[in-house]
C-alpha cells in the first residue's frame, strides 16, 4: 500500500513560549512492498514522522494518504481501525507489557477483534516458531534478552497481519549479532510482501543491502533521498 | 455477537492479569477500602438492627400510655381515672400500672421495678432480669434486697429469671407483687404510676388520644408511634456520633481515593499508550480499566459488608457496643436478629463503590483520549 505525505508540519506546544517545530514541510512517498529507512541524527524528526504515518499522532498541517484514503484528518475511531489492521509497530524500547508472558504480549493487539481463543493462540505460536521463540513463550517478558524482546515485539506487530511494518530505531538496543539477525528478518518480511518503514541512525541498517530506499532527515526536513 | 462476547472475555482476562501484576498495590487498596466499608456498614447494620429490635419489642406494647401531669411533671394517677377512660368510645381495654426506678448504690446501677399480673408473686418474691442476675451474682432461689423510700431494707427471694431472649427490655427489670411495691415506694392504694390503653381501631389512636386530653385535661397520652420515633432519633443521633468519630478514617480514605483517582503512574500511562498503539479503542481501554476499578471496589464492598454482618450479628458488635447501646451500667447481652435493609445496602453501595469507580475512570479517560505517541513519550 502506497503512503504519500504532502506538506506535513508538526508543531509541539503551539503558541506557547516553548513552541517547537519538529517537522517542516515534509513531502514524500513510501513505495509499497519495499524497505524504506528514515536516516538522521537524534532530534532530526524521524520518530515524529514515523508516529504520524502510523496514526500514533496527528500532523499540525499537511496531508497523509494511505492508498487513496486521506488519513491525516480522520477521527480517532477510524485511526484505531487503521492502526489495528494496516500497521504493525516495533518501538525503540519494544514497549512490551511487563508481567505478562511472551504469548500474552503477542496476542494483545488481536484481543479487540474477538477472535476464537484457540485460533488466536495457534497464530501466535506459529509466529513464535517462525522467530525461534517457542521455548520462551510462557516466560514473562522481563526475563528476555534484548534480541528476544525485539523479536517478541516484531511478533506482536505481525499478529494482525498488517500490510505495513513500522520500526523505530530497531537496532538501538541490540548488539551487532542481533542487529544483523534483525536485518535478515526484515528482508524476509519484505519478500513476503510487507511494506517496511524504519528509522535509524545505525549504518548497519541504512547501509544494509536489504534496504531499498534511504531518506535522510535533518532538523525536521528531508535533506537527501 | 460471538466476537463481541469473546472480546469481553479477553478484556476481563486482561483486567484480571492487570490486577495480578499490581498485586501489592491492589491488596493494600482492598484492605483500606474494605476496612472503611466494614466500619460504616457495622454502624449502619447495628443501629438499624437495634431500631428494628426496639420496633419489634414495641409491637407488643400498648398503643397509648396515659400519664398524669402536675406542674409539667409526671405525677401519680388516681385509679378512678380508669372508669372515666373506659367510657370513651373506641377504648377496648385499660390497665393501671405500677412501676418505678430503684438505684442500687452497691453496684451503681438503676433497676426498673414493676408490678405485673403475669406472674403470681407473693409479697416476698421477685423475678429479675438477666443483667441484674449477672451484676449482683444472684440466681433463682437466691435472695435479693431492695431499700424502701423510708430507708428500710426488704429481702426477696428470686423466684425465677426473665427469659434472656427479651434482654433488650428486661435486663434491668425487677418484677414484684403490688403489695410489696406499695410498701417499698410508699405509693398509697388508689394511685397508679400510669395507665395503658388498648384502642379498638388502630387508625383511631390519635382520635382517642385527643378525647383523653379533652376528658382528662391533666393527663398526657403517649402514643406507641411517638415512642418508636424517639427510639429512631436516639439511635440516629448515636449513629451520627459514631460517624463523626469515623470522620478521620473517612477523610483518610477520601485522600487515598483521590490520590488514586487524580493520577495514573507513568507505568499505567505507558500501558494505555501501548494498548492504543497496537489497536485498542479508547472504549476498550476504558472498559478494561472500569472493570479493574469495579472488581476492586465491589470486592472491598462485599468483604467489608460481610465482615460487618458477622461483627454485628455474630460477635455482638464489640467495637461499637458502648456507644450505640447507651451508657448504662447494665448492658443488655443479646443477639440481634440478622436483618439487612435493601435501601440501606444500596445507599452504602452508592456512596462507596460508585464515587470510587467514577473517580478512577476520569484520569484513564483523559489518558485514553490522548494520542498514543504523546502518552508513551
Amino acid at each position: 500500500m502506497r503512503i504519500e505525505l504532502s506538506n506535513i508540519e508538526k508543531i509541539f506546544n503551539r503558541g506557547r513560549h516553548n513552541e517547537f517545530r519538529a517537522i517542516r514541510d515534509v513531502s514524500m512517498e513510501i513505495a509499497p512492498n519495499r524497505i524504506t529507512c528514515l536516516k538522521g541524527a537524534s532530534g532530526s524528526g524521524k520518530t515524529t514522522l514515523l508516529s504520524m504515518i502510523g496514526c500514533l499522532s496527528r500532523p499540525t498541517s499537511g496531508r497523509i494518504l494511505l492508498g487513496e484514503r486521506m488519513i491525516s484528518g480522520l477521527p480517532e475511531r477510524f485511526l484505531t481501525d487503521i492502526r489495528r489492521h494496516t500497521f504493525g509497530f516495533v518501538f525503540q524500547r519494544f514497549n512490551l507489557i511487563q508481567g505478562l508472558t511472551v504469548l500474552d504480549n503477542i496476542m494483545i493487539p488481536a484481543y479487540p477483534l474477538g477472535l476464537d481463543h484457540g485460533e488466536l493462540k495457534r497464530s501466535a505460536k506459529l509466529l513464535l516458531k517462525q522467530f525461534g521463540l517457542e521455548r520462551v513463550s510462557n516466560n514473562p517478558v522481563q526475563w528476555l534478552s534484548g534480541g528476544e524482546a525485539q523479536r517478541v515485539a516484531i511478533c506482536r506487530a505481525l499478529i494482525n497481519d498488517p500490510g505495513v511494518l513500522l520500526a523505530d530505531e530497531p537496532t538501538a538496543n541490540l548488539d551487532l549479532k542481533n542487529s544483523r539477525e534483525f536485518m535478515e528478518l526484515i528482508g524476509n518480511l519484505s519478500e513476503s510482501g510487507k511494506t517496511i518503514l524504519m528509522t535509524s541512525h545505525d549504518p548497519l541498517v541504512y547501509e544494509s543491502p536489504v534496504v531499498d530506499e534511504v531518506v535522510e532527515m535533518h532538523d525536521g526536513q528531508i535533506m537527501v533521498k | 455477537m460471538k466476537a463481541f462476547i469473546r472480546k469481553q472475555g479477553f478484556l476481563i482476562d486482561f483486567t484480571l492479569s492487570s490486577l495480578m501484576r499490581r498485586k501489592g498495590k491492589n491488596i493494600g487498596l482492598l484492605i483500606v477500602y474494605g476496612l472503611i466499608v466494614f466500619l460504616l456498614a457495622s454502624v449502619m447494620l447495628f443501629s438499624h438492627a437495634l431500631r428494628k429490635e426496639a420496633g419489634l419489642v414495641l409491637q407488643g406494647a400498648p398503643e397509648i400510655v396515659l400519664q398524669r401531669m402536675v406542674a409539667g411533671r409526671h405525677a401519680l394517677i388516681p385509679a378512678d381515672y380508669l372508669d372515666a377512660i373506659e367510657s370513651i368510645r373506641g377504648v377496648a381495654g385499660t390497665e393501671g400500672r405500677l412501676w418505678g426506678y430503684f438505684y442500687d448504690p452497691a453496684v451503681g446501677a438503676n433497676y426498673t421495678v414493676m408490678v405485673t399480673p403475669d406472674y403470681e408473686l407473693s409479697g416476698n418474691e421477685v423475678v429479675i432480669g438477666a443483667g441484674i442476675s449477672r451484676i449482683r451474682g444472684v440466681a433463682e432461689g437466691d435472695f435479693f434486697s431492695l431499700r424502701s423510700d423510708k430507708g428500710k431494707t426488704y429481702v426477696f427471694k428470686v423466684k425465677s429469671l426473665l427469659d434472656s431472649e427479651s434482654e433488650l427490655v428486661s435486663t434491668d427489670l425487677v418484677l414484684i407483687s403490688e403489695k410489696a411495691f406499695r410498701v417499698l415506694t410508699g405509693i398509697p392504694e388508689g394511685r397508679l404510676t400510669d395507665i395503658i390503653l388498648k384502642v379498638r381501631n388502630p387508625r383511631e389512636v390519635q382520635k382517642v388520644a385527643e378525647k383523653l386530653v379533652a376528658r382528662l385535661p391533666d393527663t398526657r397520652p403517649i402514643l406507641r408511634e411517638e415512642i418508636l420515633r424517639t427510639y429512631d432519633s436516639i439511635f440516629a443521633w448515636r449513629q451520627g456520633i459514631v460517624f463523626v468519630l469515623l470522620l478521620g478514617a473517612l477523610l483518610a480514605f477520601v485522600i487515598f481515593a483521590w490520590d488514586k483517582a487524580s493520577g495514573l503512574s507513568a507505568e499505567e500511562k505507558r500501558e494505555i499508550g501501548i494498548l492504543k498503539a497496537v489497536g485498542w479503542e479508547t472504549g476498550d481501554v476504558l472498559r478494561m480499566k472500569f472493570w479493574e476499578g469495579a472488581i476492586i471496589s465491589f470486592s472491598a464492598f462485599t468483604l467489608g459488608y460481610l465482615a460487618a454482618y458477622l461483627h454485628v450479628f455474630y460477635s455482638s458488635a464489640v467495637l461499637f457496643e458502648p456507644v450505640l447501646k447507651g451508657w448504662s451500667v447494665l448492658y443488655p447481652q443479646f443477639d440481634l436478629v440478622p436483618f439487612v435493609d435493601g435501601l440501606q445496602l444500596a445507599t452504602l453501595f452508592f456512596f462507596t463503590v460508585f464515587p470510587y469507580t467514577v473517580a478512577t475512570i476520569i484520569p484513564i479517560w483523559q489518558a485514553s483520549i490522548t494520542d498514543p505517541d504523546a502518552i508513551m513519550r
